[in-house]
């Protein structure tokens, strides 16, 4: 019921996406419109949808991991670990494919989340708000290891794009590695089950016969899969797999199977929405998702740390 | 502790030294008095950032707080491009440097205690929650920024663009007459209360009790920290982990709560690692990368290191 209205709500929007942008369809050849479209708008659409969803699932991954509602890749040096490994790409070898930009990236987030993870091993479960400050310096100390590497290689501009998410550039041809990331979130929906165990604790998912470290493992290299596919094509979005997962386990709980695919559609919402507003904000200008969403984003995570004190922990 | 102080102020000299002549060709003349400016922003910047913090970190009773962290620079940034999206950037820059500067300083002042004063009174007791509200209000005001600077024209862009990032290389010289004005005032006013600041180290509790009142400690730190990071903003740029990198060492090597010895062992500190790092970076190496990002990653690191063995 809930997916049903869902999936209508982001149909609307996905319609509206098509719908709206510098050129009006109205005005247009009929022979110019199917091109546009199909070129254009439709990618466009289709990346913000697969963007958002894989965000917010591998957002909800994360949390379950780690065991804490506010944790996220973006932020806490997955992403920037991403945007490591494109750069080591790029200047070891000039004009790399861009397979091998994403595996090195996709390598170079699974090291930075491990790293993570590796620190918040050794901090007290009774300090829960010290797992995303850590995370949040961890990131801002492989970010300032980026911003040297570009310096001392000349590519200050492509980190520009890098760190910040939009879909300006999205065309047919350059965004279908997303269709990956989609696909790893899909996949993920499999193990949801196995999942949802893991957020009980390394000692009951044990008992319970979950191979533990496994199963980590893999929800690991599915998080650092979709970070480096986002970041190497659109750029960083923050706030995305945090808020959202937040917002569904209030309405769906923390069964997994069950949450997943409200998740998946909220996440697919929100960037949506985001990237709507921002192109009709300056219109016929345009605003970067990333900053939209930074102040939502921002403003909801602010809402949850005060809101809810009694349900976030 | 005396002569650690003696040690720092000597090891300042001769980075000041080093920073003046190394690479110096042509005429000494104009070479010193073109570097002599360079070099006094700097130490305005050091004293400026590493009394902010301490401070701060006094009043908050905690050795993790930094203004930086808490979004005091970010703060600034958005101020500073409300007004040139307010005014436009053509009477913007019909005005004087100077009066802008000032009227940012009052400004962000205002916001401070408004803003602050409310944060740090509701979280006194979860410490952790306050300090991931600052991190998270300065991606708040970083967004609105870059919002506003969106909604900018690209011409009248470039007058916020100087001022968003932090470059020890080029301090904006224009600047300084006014900036070493506040930061003198500043800091003769924190001299002053270097005592108070003793008893207010001790917590709220010990202050009321010993007839300090910790509110109004508090009130007064604020302002001078919003004037302090005003200066060290307007003239570099935004640093976030500079102050912390600066304080954990100052405690480090001076073993004493008194502010009367950990102010200008701080003040110190601040101009060795700006002018000495800079004069590594600048001169010797002949590095292309700003020394803030050197800074950065090295704060952070002491910063997760603090943290860390907190929790021990």
């Amino acid at each position: 019921m809930r997916i049903g209205l869902g999936l209508l709500v982001l149909g609307c929007m996905a319609l509206v996406s098509l719908l709206i942008g510098v050129i009006d369809l109205t005005q247009t050849n009929r022979s110019d419109v199917w091109p546009l479209i199909r070129d254009s708008r439709f990618p466009r659409t289709v990346a913000t949808l697969l963007t958002g969803a894989a965000l917010a699932i591998a957002g909800q991954i994360m949390q379950t991991i780690a065991r804490n509602r506010f944790v996220e890749p973006m932020t806490a040096g997955t992403g920037q670990g991403a945007a490591l490994g494109i750069l080591l790409s790029v200047a070891l070898v000039p004009g790399a494919p861009l397979g091998l930009q994403m595996g090195l990236a996709s390598a170079t987030a699974l090291c930075s989340s491990l790293g993570f993870f590796a620190l918040i091993r050794r901090l007290p479960p009774t300090q829960p708000l010290l797992v995303p400050l850590v995370g949040l310096i961890y990131g801002g100390v492989i970010g300032a290891a980026v911003t040297y590497a570009a310096y001392q290689t000349d590519m200050l501009q492509f980190i520009e794009i890098w760190m910040n998410g939009e879909f300006s550039g999205t065309l047919r041809g350059r965004y279908e590695l997303l269709w990956l990331a989609g696909l790893a979130a899909l996949l993920s929906y499999l193990v949801a089950d196995q999942f949802s165990i893991l957020g009980l604790g390394e000692q009951v998912s044990l008992n319970l016969g979950l191979r533990y470290r496994q199963v980590v493992l893999l929800g690991l290299i599915m998080i650092s899969i979709v970070s480096g596919l986002t970041v190497v094509t659109v750029g960083m979005i923050p706030f995305v797999g945090l808020v959202v997962p937040n917002l569904i386990s209030r309405l769906a709980g923390d069964n997994l199977r069950r949450a997943l695919p409200l998740t998946a559609i909220a996440g697919a919402g929100l960037v949506l929405a985001a990237d709507i507003l921002g192109r009709l904000v300056i219109y016929p200008f345009e605003m970067p998702v990333g900053t939209v969403i930074g102040i939502v984003g921002a403003l909801m995570f602010l809402w949850l740390l005060y809101g809810s004190t009694r349900l976030a922990r | 502790m005396h002569g650690r102080i003696a040690a720092l102020g000597c090891i300042l000299f001769a980075a000041c030294a080093a920073y003046l002549s190394i690479g110096a060709r042509g005429d000494w003349e104009f070479v010193l008095a073109f570097r002599a400016q360079k070099l006094g922003g700097l130490l305005l910047v050091a004293v400026a950032m590493s009394w902010a913090t301490l401070i701060f970190q006094t009043i908050t009773n905690n050795r993790i707080l930094t203004p930086s962290i808490m979004g005091f620079d970010a703060l600034y940034l958005l101020l500073l491009s409300a007004m040139v999206w307010g005014l436009g950037a053509q009477s913007y820059r019909a005005l004087p440097a100077q009066g802008l500067m000032a009227a940012n300083v009052v400004l962000l002042c205002g916001a401070a205690l408004v803003l602050f004063g409310a944060l740090l009174r509701s979280g006194r007791d979860d410490l952790m929650r306050m300090v991931l509200t600052g991190v998270v209000l300065s991606v708040l005001f970083r967004s609105i920024t870059a919002y506003l600077q969106r909604m900018i024209d690209p011409n009248e862009y470039a007058v916020i663009q100087a001022a968003s990032f932090a470059r020890f290389s080029a301090v904006a010289v224009d600047l300084l007459l006014l900036s070493a004005l506040l930061t003198l005032l500043a800091c003769a006013a924190i001299w002053q209360i270097r005592h108070r600041l003793d008893v207010l180290a001790l917590g709220p509790v010990l202050s009321t009790s010993l007839g300090e009142d910790p509110t109004r400690g508090q009130w007064r730190v604020l302002i001078l920290v919003a004037i302090l990071v005003s200066v060290s903003t307007a003239l570099v740029g935004p640093v976030t982990f500079f102050g912390l990198l600066v304080t954990s060492l100052t405690y480090q090597v001076m073993n004493t709560p008194r502010h009367a010895l950990l102010l200008p062992a701080a003040a110190l500190m601040g101009g060795i690692i700006l002018v000495g790092g800079q004069t590594v970076m600048e001169r010797l190496l002949g590095l292309a990368t700003p020394l803030s990002v050197v800074v950065e990653f090295l704060g952070g690191l002491v910063f997760l290191m603090l943290l860390l063995r907190r929790q021990r």
